[in-house]
C-alpha cells in the first residue's frame, strides 16, 4: 500500500467519524469515548505514514470525485508530507485531549460537533495533498467553513458570533485572493493541474502580482499584519481543542500554500519578494509579541503570540527567499529548514499551551489572568505540562523552541555580503528585532506561566479546581513529549528537513554536514557553529543533581515553613500580587506607539477617584474602520438608485440600452 | 591523545572557574571599598558568606510549590554550564562545540526565566514585581547583546566562541585593527552590566524596595537557596568577563593546550580577570542608578552602538 493511499484511508476514516458522531448524537459518551480517540488514532497513523514518506519519491493519485471531466489529483511529495507530520502529531495530541474535553463541555451538540471537526481534519488534510488548483480551493473553503462553525460552537454568545462573522468575513477575503493568484498564474488553457502551472512561464510583471496575491490570500489565513485582526478574536471564541487546531494546524496551511505556490509553482524569485515577506514578517512577530505581552485574557495571549510566531516564519521564509535569489543555495536551505522546524514545534507547543488553557477554564470556568493563580498546587500535571510549553514557547534550551530560534539566527548571523549593499545592512537589525521578539516571548511566559499557575490563588474558588482527567494528561503528555523529544534531538527532524529543501528549493545543507549524529546540531560546518541539547541537559542535570546531594551531605537540608518574609510588611495577601496588568504596564510604556491608548486619570481633588485605560489595536482605526466606512458610504449611494417603482428600473435600463448603442455601434 | 587531554582540562577549567567566581566578586567588594575610602572586608568575605549561608537553616515561604525550591539548582547548573563552554584560558576545549554564543544566551536566558518565575511563585508584591523589572531588562538587553555577537562574528565568520578567539589570534592587536570590535566592545559592557545587575541597572547591594531588581527576584530565599544563587551569581560575572575577553582581548589563551603553555595562559586569565575586576569596581563608583524607565535608553544606546559597529565592518572592513 501506497503512503498516499493510507493518507488517503485516513481522511475517509476521519468522514466517515464525523458522519458516525451525527448518527449517534444522542449518545455523547460513545462519541467522546469512542470517537474521539478513533480521529487521535488516525492522527498518529498520518503522522507515521508522512513521516515515512518523506523521504520516498512523490506520489500521485486521480480520484473521480467532484464534477465529471475535473477529478481530483492528489499528490504527496516531501512539502505535502512534511505539513501532514506536522497535522498528524498535532491532531494525535489534540484529539485525545478533545476526548476527555469535550466530556465536560455542556450545553453543545455533540454529534454536529464532531461532524464539524473532522470535516475540518479532513479539510486541512485534502489542502496539503492537493494537486490541482480546483481541489485545493474546495478544501481551503471546506476548511474555512467548518472551522468558522467551530468557532461559533457557542454560539448564544453574541461577541462570538461576531467574532465568527469577522473570521468568516477574512477567511474570504483571503480566499478571494488566492483564488486570483491561481487564475492569473495558469495563463489561460484552461488547466489547473499544479502540473501545468509549474510550466507555466509568466513576465516578471505578472508573477510579481501572483506574488502578492498569494501573499494577500494566505496572510489572511496566517494572520501576518495587518491581516491579523480575525485572530484574537476568533481564538478564544472557538473551544480550547479548536483554538489549538486553528492555530497549531490551520495557521500552518496557510504557511504551506504560499509555499507551494512561491515557492514551487511560480519559479525563479525577485529579490524584493524576499524582501517585503521579511518584513511582513518581522513586523507581524513584534506586534504579535508586544501585543501578547499586554493583554490580560488567557487565549487572547496566546492567540497574539500566535501571531508573533507566525511573523518570526514569515521572516525566515523571506530570508530564504532573498538568499534563493542570489544564488546563496546553502544559507537559503538553512533559512527555509530553520521556517518549517518553527512551524512544527510551534505546532506542538502552541497545540499543547491552548489545551492547557481548556483545561484550567474547564476547572476554573475562568480566562481572565486576573482572577487565576497559584493553581500549580491544585492541578500539578496540567502546571507541569503547561510549564514545558512555556519554556519551549520562550525559546529556551533544551526544548524545541530553542532549536528552531537557533537555525534561524545561524542563518540570519552567517550572512555573507550580498551584493546588495542596502540589504546588507538590513538583515542585521532584521536579526536585532527577531532576537527583541524572542526575548519579548520570554517575558509573556512569565506572565502567562506565573499569573495563570504560580502565586497565590486570586480567587477562593480556584481552590476547588481539579485536575485534568487521565485522557486529557495522555493528550497534553503526548504533546509536551514531542516538544522535548524534537528539543533534545533536533537532529531527527533536520534531516528529513533537508530533503524537504532539496525538492523545494533544489538546495541543501547537505548531508555531510548533519555528521554529527544526534548528539550535536551543525547545520552548516562544525567550525562554524554547533549545538548540542543533550549536552545542556546532561550537564545542567548533573550539576543539579551533585549539588542537590552534596549540599545534604556534607551540611545538611534541614527547612521550615514560614509565611513569606515579603521585607518584613504585613503579611502578603493576594491582592498584593501582580496582576497581568500590571506585567502589561511596562510594555504600554516602552512600546506606546504601538497602542492606541486613552487614559481616564484622576484629579487630585476627585472625591471618588475612578482610573480607567483602554488599549487597542490601531489597525482597526488606520485601516478597517475606514474601509467599513467607505463601504458604507458607497452603498448608500447604490441605495439611492433604489427607488422601488417599476417605472424608474425601466428608465435605467433604457438608458443603459441607449449607451451600449453609441458604444457597440 | 589530545581530546582526551581537552576533556580533562575542560573539566578541570570549569570547575576552577566555579570555585573562584567568589574571589572575583570579592576582589570587586574590595576595590570599590578602596575606592570610597574603607578598608572593606578583604577579597575572602564571598566564601565566608557562602559558608554561612550553607550553615543555616532555610526558611521557605509557606505558599510555594516545588518550582521554588528547583529554582536555584537550575539556576546554578545553568552558569555552570556556561562558564565551562567559556575559553578563559585555552581553546583546547572539545565541549565547546556544545554551544556557540548564541546557546550562551539561551543558558543565561533559561536560568533567568526559572528564577524569574520563582520569584512569581512566592506570590508576593516583591517577588512578582522582581520578576517583572528582571524580564524587562532581559528583552531589552538580549537583542543588543546579540548585535555585539553578531558583529564580532562577522570577522570570523562563526558563533563559537572558540572560533572567534583562534581567528583573533591569528590576527595582531584585533582592537585597533578593527574600529567595529571597539564599538562592541562599548556595547557589550554596557549590555553586561545590565545582565549582571550592576549599577547603573541595579545596585547589587540595595535593599530599598523600590529600586532593587535581582534582589526583589530572591527576597524570600534563604539559607542554601541563597547561597546557591549567590554563587551562581558570582559565576555568571565570570562567564561574561570571561566572554569580554574572549571576544575583544583574546591574547593570551592559548591554541595548543598542552600542559607546558597552560600555567602562563593561566596567569595571564587571573590578571585579565582582575583588571576588569577593578575596572567593574570604578564604574560602579562613578556613576548612578538609572531610574528604571531610563534602561530602555541605556540599553537602546548599547544596541545602537553595537549596530554602528556592524555598520563600520561593512565600509570599512570589507
Amino acid at each position: 500500500m501506497l503512503p498516499l493511499d493510507l493518507v488517503n484511508v485516513v481522511v475517509a476514516a476521519w468522514l466517515a467519524i464525523g458522519a458516525a458522531g451525527l448518527l449517534v448524537y444522542k449518545s455523547p459518551t460513545t462519541i467522546t469515548h469512542v470517537l474521539f480517540p478513533l480521529g487521535a488514532l488516525g492522527g498518529l497513523i498520518m503522522a507515521g505514514t508522512a513521516a515515512w514518506s518523506l523521504q520516498q519519491t512523490p506520489d500521485v493519485v486521480i480520484l473521480p470525485l467532484g464534477i465529471p471531466d475535473l477529478p481530483f489529483h492528489l499528490r504527496l511529495d516531501a512539502l505535502s508530507a512534511f505539513f501532514l507530520m506536522l497535522l498528524g502529531a498535532a491532531v494525535a495530541g489534540v484529539s485525545l485531549f478533545g476526548a476527555g474535553y469535550f466530556r465536560r463541555l455542556e450545553g453543545v451538540a455533540l454529534g454536529l460537533l464532531c461532524l464539524q471537526y473532522h470535516v475540518f481534519l479532513a479539510g486541512m488534510t485534502l489542502v496539503m495533498l492537493a494537486d490541482d488548483a480546483y481541489l485545493f480551493m474546495v478544501a481551503w473553503e471546506t476548511m474555512a467553513l467548518s472551522s468558522y462553525f467551530l468557532v461559533t460552537t457557542d454560539h448564544a454568545v453574541p461577541e462570538i458570533r461576531k467574532a465568527g462573522f469577522l473570521y468568516l468575513l477574512l477567511a474570504h477575503i483571503g480566499a478571494v485572493a488566492v483564488l486570483m493568484s491561481f487564475g492569473v498564474l495558469h495563463g489561460g488553457d484552461g488547466d489547473y493541474t499544479f502540473a501545468t502551472l509549474r510550466q507555466t512561464a509568466l513576465d516578471p510583471f505578472w508573477s510579481s502580482v501572483v506574488f502578492v496575491l498569494a501573499l494577500v490570500g494566505f496572510g489572511a489565513k496566517a494572520g501576518w499584519v495587518p491581516l491579523h485582526v480575525w485572530l484574537p478574536e476568533a481564538h478564544p471564541a472557538a473551544p480550547s481543542p479548536v483554538s489549538a487546531l486553528m492555530s497549531g494546524v490551520m495557521l500552518k496551511t496557510a504557511v504551506y500554500g504560499l509555499l507551494r505556490v512561491v515557492f514551487d509553482l511560480l519559479g525563479q524569485p525577485l529579490w524584493w519578494w524576499g524582501v517585503v515577506l521579511l518584513s511582513v514578517g518581522l513586523l507581524t512577530a513584534l506586534f504579535g509579541a508586544v501585543f501578547a505581552a499586554a493583554q490580560t485574557d488567557m487565549k487572547r495571549l496566546l492567540a497574539y503570540s500566535s501571531i508573533e510566531n507566525m511573523g518570526v516564519i514569515a521572516a525566515g521564509l523571506g530570508l530564504a527567499l532573498v538568499f534563493s535569489h542570489y544564488g546563496i543555495t546553502t544559507l537559503a536551505a538553512l533559512a527555509f529548514i530553520a521556517a518549517l522546524f518553527h512551524c512544527l514545534n510551534h505546532a506542538l507547543f502552541k497545540s499543547l499551551l491552548f489545551c492547557v488553557t481548556g483545561s484550567v477554564l474547564h476547572a476554573t470556568g475562568e480566562r481572565n489572568l486576573g482572577k487565576l493563580g497559584g493553581l500549580i498546587k491544585f492541578m500539578p500535571w496540567v502546571a507541569g505540562f503547561g510549564l514545558i510549553g512555556a519554556l519551549a514557547l520562550a525559546g529556551l534550551p533544551p526544548l524545541n523552541g530553542f532549536a528552531s530560534e537557533w537555525l534561524l539566527l545561524q542563518a540570519f548571523l552567517l550572512t555573507p555580503g550580498l551584493p546588495q549593499s542596502y540589504l546588507n545592512m538590513f538583515i542585521p537589525v532584521a536579526t536585532g528585532v527577531i532576537a527583541l521578539t524572542v526575548a519579548l516571548s520570554a517575558y509573556v511566559m512569565v506572565k502567562f506561566f506565573g499569573v495563570i499557575f504560580l502565586g497565590q490563588a486570586r480567587e477562593a474558588k480556584l481552590r476547588q479546581a481539579r485536575d485534568a482527567a487521565l485522557i486529557e494528561r495522555a493528550g497534553l503528555a503526548w504533546l509536551a513529549l514531542a516538544c522535548v523529544l524534537l528539543g533534545l534531538a533536533p537532529a531527527l527532524i533536520v534531516a528529513p528537513l533537508d530533503t524537504v529543501a532539496a525538492a523545494v528549493l533544489q538546495a541543501q545543507i547537505g548531508a555531510e554536514d548533519l555528521s554529527g549524529g544526534l548528539l550535536f546540531l551543525t547545520p552548516l560546518a562544525p567550525e562554524r557553529a554547533s549545538y548540542s541539547a543533550p549536552f545542556f541537559f546532561l550537564v545542567i542535570v548533573g550539576v543539579l543533581i551533585t549539588s542537590y546531594f552534596f549540599i545534604r551531605h556534607i551540611y545538611h537540608g534541614r527547612s521550615r515553613l514560614d509565611t513569606p518574609w515579603d521585607c518584613g510588611f504585613a503579611p502578603p495577601t493576594p491582592r498584593m500580587q501582580d496582576t497581568a496588568e500590571g506585567f502589561g504596564q511596562p510594555i504600554h510604556q516602552i512600546f506606546e506607539p504601538f497602542f492606541r491608548i486613552r487614559r481616564e486619570l484622576p484629579s487630585p481633588f476627585d472625591a471618588a477617584p475612578r482610573y480607567h485605560k483602554t488599549s487597542e489595536d490601531r489597525a482597526w482605526y488606520a485601516l478597517y474602520l475606514p474601509i467599513a466606512r467607505a463601504t458604507e458610504q458607497v452603498t448608500g449611494l447604490v441605495a439611492r438608485l433604489h427607488h422601488g417603482r417599476i417605472a424608474l428600473y425601466l428608465l435605467y435600463s433604457f438608458v443603459t440600452l441607449l449607451v451600449l448603442l453609441v458604444f457597440a455601434r | 591523545m589530545n581530546t582526551l587531554l581537552g576533556i580533562v582540562y575542560q573539566l578541570f577549567e570549569s570547575l576552577l572557574a566555579v570555585l573562584i567566581a567568589p574571589l572575583l566578586l570579592g576582589w570587586v567588594d574590595q576595590c570599590r571599598a578602596w575606592l570610597q575610602n574603607r578598608t572593606g572586608a578583604g577579597v575572602l568575605q564571598p566564601y565566608r558568606v557562602l559558608r554561612k549561608l550553607l550553615h543555616k537553616d532555610a526558611v521557605i515561604a509557606g505558599n510555594t510549590s516545588w518550582l521554588f525550591r528547583a529554582a536555584p539548582y537550575v539556576k546554578f547548573g545553568c552558569m555552570w554550564l556556561a562558564v565551562g563552554m567559556v575559553p578563559l584560558t585555552t581553546t583546547n576545549l572539545p565541549y565547546s562545540a556544545a554551544a556557540d554564543v548564541i546557546a550562551l544566551v539561551g543558558v543565561f536566558a533559561l536560568a533567568r526565566m526559572v528564577l524569574a518565575l520563582a520569584a512569581m511563585d512566592t506570590g508576593t508584591a516583591f517577588g512578582s514585581l522582581g520578576a517583572r523589572r528582571e524580564m524587562l531588562i532581559a528583552f531589552l538587553a538580549e537583542p543588543a547583546l546579540l548585535m555585539v555577537f553578531f558583529t564580532a562574528s562577522l570577522i570570523s565568520q562563526t558563533t563559537s566562541l572558540t572560533g572567534i578567539v583562534e581567528t583573533l589570534l591569528d590576527k595582531d592587536f584585533a582592537l585597533l585593527l578593527y574600529p567595529s570590535l571597539t564599538f562592541a566592545c562599548v556595547a557589550f559592557i554596557m549590555v553586561s552590566l545590565a545582565e549582571n545587575a550592576r549599577i547603573p541597572i541595579d545596585n547589587p547591594a540595595t535593599h530599598l524596595e523600590l529600586t532593587m531588581i535581582h534582589e526583589a527576584m530572591v527576597l524570600e530565599y534563604s539559607a542554601r537557596h541563597l547561597a546557591l544563587i549567590e554563587w551562581a551569581r558570582a559565576i555568571k560575572l565570570l562567564a561574561y568577563i570571561g566572554i569580554g575577553i574572549a571576544l575583544f582581548m583574546p591574547y593570551g589563551i592559548a591554541e595548543t593546550g598542552d600542559w607546558e603553555s597552560l600555567p602562563l595562559a593561566l596567569l595571564i586569565a587571573l590578571a585579565k580577570l582582575g583588571v576588569a575586576g577593578s575596572a567593574l569596581a570604578l564604574v560602579e563608583s562613578v556613576t548612578a542608578k538609572l531610574r528604571i524607565f531610563r534602561a530602555p535608553e541605556f540599553l537602546g544606546t548599547a544596541f545602537l552602538l553595537a549596530v554602528i559597529g556592524m555598520l563600520i565592518h561593512f565600509l570599512l572592513e570589507t
